[in-house]
This record gives C-alpha cells, structure tokens and sequence, in this order.
C-alpha cells in the first residue's frame, strides 16, 4: 500500500460549503470532455444544454416549475435528515397528498368555490403526514428501520394512486383510460405571469423553504435535531425527547411532500394521472445532499438539478445528444459531491519508503 | 507531393461543403417534423416502430422534410414543455406518440393554432390536432388462428400491461380468432400494470407457461415473453415489432405496426395544405398492421386460411367482431349477422367467452 486514508483531525468548515461548487465544476469539466468525445462542439453544447433552456422567461417559468417540488420537499427532509433521521419515502408520501387532495377536486368537480384550492393543499399536507406517521410509529414503538419502511410504503403509495386511477376516480367518460376529470379552474392554482406555467404553487413552495429555514437555523428545535444528529446521546442527556425529534424529521418530510404532491396536480398536471412524479421524491434527497442539508443550499441545488432536466431535452433538440445524458450529469454530481465530502473528513497519505525501511 | 494531394482535397472537401450550404439554402422551405417518444428507441417495441415509421418519412419524402425526435419523456407537464419546445422551434407538423400526451398535446396546440399536431391512441381531437391509432386488432384476430391451430394444451398466455379498452380488444380478438378454428381454446391472462417491465413480463410468462400455456403473446413492451417462451420451449407470439431473433424457434410470427405510410401521407397533406383533423384508425388495409413472416413450423393449410382471413379483413369483406359473440357468462351479446360498431370497440370493457378471469376494476 503506497496510498494510506487517515482521518482528518478537524475537517474543514469553509471546504464543507465549497464542495458542492467543487462538484459542480468537476461536473461541468467532465461534461465538456463528454461532449467532445461524442464528436459535439463542447462550447456549443455546453450552451445548449446549461443556457438555451433557461434563455427566455418561459424557460426561466419551467426551471422553476421544476425545481419547486425538489425544494420543497427537499428542506423538509433536511429536518430529518439532521437529526439522522432517514425518509426515503418522499415518493409515496407525494402520491398520498396527490390522491388527498385529487379526491378533493374531483369530488367538488364543476364548483367555483375559492375553499377548493386550500382545502385541496390542506387535504394534500394531511395524506402526506398520515403517510409519513407510519414508519415513524414503527420506529418510535418498535423500533423498526425507518429507512426501510419508509421506502417499501413508496411502492404501496404508488400502487394506491394507479388501482384508483385506474377505478374509483376514473374518468367516467374517458373511455375506460386512466386518468380523473380534467379538474375545474377553481381546483387549479393562478398563472403569475402570462405567457408562462409559472404558478401560485411555485411560490407557496419558496416560502415553505423559508419557513423550513426560520424552523432549522433560528428555533430551538431545529438547534434540537442538530444535536441529536451529532450526538444522539448527547441530546438524549440534555434532556432533548428523541421521539419527539423523530416525529418531527418524518413528519417534515411528509408535510412538505404531501404538499407538493397536491401543488402538482393543481398546477401543471390538472387531473389525477397513474404517475404524478417523475422520481421528484428521490431526487430530491439528492437536493437536500446537494444543497448540505441547508434550506439556502437546497434552493440553489433545486435549480441545479431541475437545470440539468431541461438541459437533457434542449441537448436532444438542438443538438441530438442522448437523452442519457442527463443521467449522467447527474450521476457525476453526486460521484464528485461524494468524494469531495470524502476528502474533506479523510486524507490520503504517501508512504514514504525511509519510513518503510525503518 | 504528399502535402499537395491533401490540401487539393481539403480544398475540394471544403468546397463540397460550400456548394452543399448554397444548394440547401436555395431548395424550398422544408416542412419541420417533430415526434415525441415515451421511451428510449432501443431495438423493439412501441417506440422503435414508430421509429421506423419517422426514418420510412425521411425517406420517403427526401430534402422536403426534416425529422426530429425527443425520447424518454414522461407523460404529463413535461410532455407539455417539450411538445410546446417543439412548436416554438420552428417545427410545423408534431407527432406525439403514447397516450399521456392527449391533454399537453391539446394545451399545446391552442397556444399554436397554426401548427398541426397528430396525437396516437387518444380520442380528442381539435381544430388543429388529429388522432391516429392502427386496428391492432385485425393482426390480434389473424395471429389468434394461428395460436389456435398451433397449441397442443388448448391454452393460451396472454401478458398484458393495463386493463383498457385497447388491451382488452386486443385480448377479445385474440380469443375470437383462436375459438374459430379451435373452440376448446381457453386464455389466461396475467396483468403486470406496466407498459415496459422485462422482470415481471418474464415471471408472468413463466407463471403463464407453469398453467399449461404452450402459446405466449403480450401486450407489453419488452421481449421479455419471446425469450422466455424460447427459452422453455413453447411458441410465442410477438407485438409491436418482430422480434424472431429473440425467439427463432418460438415466434410463431409477430403483430407489428407500421407507421411509416401514415406519417408520410399527414406529412404530404400539410405540405399540400390539405391537412385535416381527423381521428384515422387504420389497419391491414391500409397496411399499418402487418404480420411478420410466419414461422416454417406452422402448417401450409394454416397461413393459406390466415392470408384468406387477411384478404377478407383488407377488402371488408370480413370483421373480427362479427357475431355471433358471447360473453364470459355465455350470453350472447352480438347477435348473428350483425359487428360491432367503432364506438363500441373503442369502449370495449368485457372479455368474450374463452377468455378467463376477470377484468382489474
């Protein structure tokens, strides 16, 4: 062994908020060498892929139409995840607070009542916490991985949202496809600017980060679940309930997902689909790993990775690359976000030969 | 010397190119075409047809057309962003190719009332936005008689994705075919509620074949249910495309769609300005359902009584859903003599009799 791993004495703070932008560089570099391996002028596809989706206001109105749900959902699983709390079921818990607040719409279908939209959104945060509530009671009873509960409930979350799709909130004049009414406009959330999709929900999410960051960085519960997270028994010992900090990571997560399930179906999808998400659930753990579990952090890396959506689709427009490519983006992310944390806590050590010998 | 030789043909190169530019600059303005795909192309299946159907336009239709395509996208709002990203990019004439993009193609198409949008398998037309689907049925029915003549335990699998009306006619017509040369015929259907899973169509094919299935067929999107059908010996039937390489024993033949007329006609409609919106489903007529070449094993009497039953559908001379019909429960529910219309094909919820089980509600 030329190459030792030692731990860090002290791991560098500063070098803990730059890794994220080491990672982004890193990403782009090895992007650019992609794109030149696949015979593509890098500069042009760089362009492509980072500014022509972004290059207009509707551009702008989808980079945040996309990034809205990771934000969202992604500071609410920060809380958890400070405390070691672990919710991979933010999926599932989307699902619930879309079939909540769908069956809202649906049911009230035709009405012009300004209650439909709160209720849809509360009725959403509801299915969401219900569904969240469930690994936390396995966990708080039984003890039971949360992690793994959490996640399995995703799969049952998913297959809850096709069956009634499928029947119960089925279109009845939709020719037996899957899919719910087309939902009325009081069930819809309001277009902010004309001429883009840019909706209420967008907003509703950024000021959900800003409360998660008034929650983590200036209450004493958030001071709490920061604790425990480093030092379970520390906190335990400073009389901190970690049941109570365990409800409150999973119960974040589900509140936030919940919502922004119900945001999505009354913003941009407008009816009950068999799928309400394209995998906004899990990545948005990437978003909360992204942005170091910071709300300020998350809102940046949302955009980052909602950028890397578009980019994927404006790179097979404009200049036939794969749709794979976005995968790879986002792969490289994390790879680099990965080892740059690595090398912040570990270095690697030479050894010197003279030391061999003696 | 050496040198000289290759700047001579850098130079002519260059000036290829430069004539190239000059000559597609002046030829007339190119009708753009955009289609939008579910999945990625890959080598088989509801996507790679369509494919072929976009490359049989480009051929067809040389320099007047240009093709673009978008893979991998997801139904709902982002389906809306990039048919949308389409249309403002200059493309005149959008085909967008999977159910889920019916209501995003429809909010599309109002924002760009001068472009021309062709949605495949919904029902919603509009002032600018035409439908297409293929009778995929016609091709159902004829590999049915095959399936039919060809089984040993009188028992048919059928893996199927989602319980619509578009599976469920598939399945009917399946049946209908098998039971007219062979009325002992049972189907057992498995539904995986998934267009594309290769782990579940194996393991349905699988539990199909363990029932006494020595017939495969799906309506799915991988080649999952022709490999395992080779590979445990029974004979399968294909969808989509044909996929006897997968299975050269066990692909009895395949029910393949061709896109490639259709979307050569639309093209040459909208560079006609005879374009209209119209809710077009084709079939073995018009060529957009074809078997694939039917496997050596199947007996010569066999293909001589499906190419009948082919003619007979092409010149509408014969209809899979002709009565007399019965139900599951035995009831007759198209008397003889008379067919089903298209609306209540296009709403079909009930199996025939044959088939086994009951419909997911």
């Amino acid at each position: 062994m030329f190459v030792r791993i030692e731990p860090r004495p002290e791991p560098s703070r500063v070098m803990k908020y730059c890794s994220p932008l080491i990672a982004a560089v890193l990403m782009l570099i090895s992007g650019l060498i992609i794109f030149t391996l696949l015979g593509k002028d890098p500069v042009q596809a760089f362009h492509a892929f980072f500014i022509e989706p972004i290059h207009d206001l509707y551009g702008i109105g989808e980079l945040f139409i996309k990034a809205a749900p990771l934000m969202l959902i992604g500071t609410g699983l920060a809380i958890g995840f400070r405390a070691n709390i672990w919710n991979i079921g933010a999926e599932g818990q989307m699902a619930l607070g879309a079939i909540f607040g769908g069956y809202i719409a649906i049911i009230f279908h035709g009405s012009s009542s300004h209650f439909i939209l709160p209720l849809m959104i509360l009725c959403g945060a509801i299915g969401g916490i219900l569904w969240a509530a469930i690994p936390a009671l396995l966990k708080t009873v039984f003890n039971a991985n949360e992690i793994l509960v959490s996640l399995m409930l995703n799969y049952v979350a998913l297959l809850l949202l096709e069956f009634l799709v499928h029947g119960p909130l089925r279109d009845p004049n939709g020719y037996g496809f899957p899919q719910s009414v087309l939902f009325s406009d009081s069930a819809m959330l309001p277009i902010l600017i004309e001429g883009t999709r840019l909706h209420l929900g967008v907003l509703i999410s950024i000021i959900g980060v800003g409360i998660g960051w008034v929650f983590l960085e200036k209450g004493f519960t958030g001071y709490q679940l920061q604790v425990a997270g480093l030092a379970q028994k520390a906190a335990t010992y400073a009389g901190f309930k970690y049941k109570k900090l365990i409800w409150i990571g999973m119960l974040s997560g589900g509140i936030t997902a919940g919502i922004a399930g119900a945001l999505e179906i009354a913003g941009p999808i407008g009816q009950l689909l068999p799928s309400v998400s394209p995998g906004y659930g899990y990545a948005a753990i990437i978003v909360a790993f992204v942005g170091r579990l910071h709300p300020g952090g998350i809102f940046l890396s949302s955009l980052l990775m909602a950028l890397l959506y578009l980019g994927g689709e404006s790179g097979q427009m404009n200049l036939d690359l794969p749709s794979a490519v976005t995968g790879i983006f986002q792969g490289l992310l994390l790879f680099y976000l990965l080892a740059a944390d690595f090398l912040i806590h570990y270095r690697l050590r030479l050894n010197s030969r003279q030391r061999e010998n003696g | 010397m050496m040198l000289a030789k290759k700047h001579i043909f850098s130079v002519c190169i260059l000036a290829a190119c430069v004539l190239g530019l000059v000559l597609s600059a002046s030829a007339a303005e190119k009708l753009k075409v955009g289609f939008v795909y579910i999945s990625p192309i890959g080598d088989a299946g509801w996507t790679y047809q369509h494919n072929q159907g976009r490359l049989a336009l480009e051929k067809n239709l040389g320099d007047k057309v240009e093709t673009k395509y978008i893979e991998k996208v997801p139904e709902g709002p982002e389906a809306e962003r990039v048919i949308r990203n389409l249309a403002k990019s200059g493309y005149d004439l959008i085909f967008t190719t999977s159910f889920g993009y019916m209501n995003p193609t429809l909010k599309v198409a109002k924002m760009f009332p001068k472009k021309y949008f062709e949605h495949c398998t919904g029902y919603k037309t509009a002032k600018n936005v035409g439908t297409y689907m293929c009778r995929y049925y016609q091709g159902r029915y004829l590999a049915g008689i095959i399936a039919g003549k060809m089984t040993k335990s009188n028992t048919l699998g059928y893996v199927a994705a989602f319980p619509i009306p578009e599976v469920i006619r598939g399945i009917n017509a399946y049946t209908l075919g098998a039971r007219s040369v062979n009325p002992a015929i049972k189907v057992k259907v498995i539904w995986v509620n998934s267009w594309f899973d290769p782990g579940k169509e194996r393991e349905a094919s699988e539990a199909l074949i363990a029932q006494g299935a020595d017939v495969i067929t799906h309506h799915t999107d991988s080649t999952a249910p022709v490999l395992t059908a080779e590979e445990k010996g029974v004979y399968a039937i294909a969808y989509h495309s044909d996929m006897s390489k997968y299975g050269p024993k066990a692909q009895l033949t395949a029910v393949t769609h061709n896109y490639g007329k259709f979307y050569t006609k639309v093209a040459q409609s909208v560079l006609d300005h005879t374009w209209k919106p119209e809710a077009v489903w084709s079939g073995i007529k018009e060529g957009s359902i074809k078997l694939a070449p039917i496997n050596p094993v199947v007996p010569k009497d066999v293909v001589a009584l499906v190419e009948k039953t082919t003619k007979g559908i092409a010149d509408g001379t014969f209809k899979p859903f002709h009565g007399p019909i019965k139900n599951q429960s035995g009831k007759l529910i198209v008397a003889a003599g008379k067919s089903l219309t298209d609306k209540d094909l296009l709403g079909m919820n009930y199996y025939v009799e044959g088939v086994q089980g009951s419909i997911p509600k």
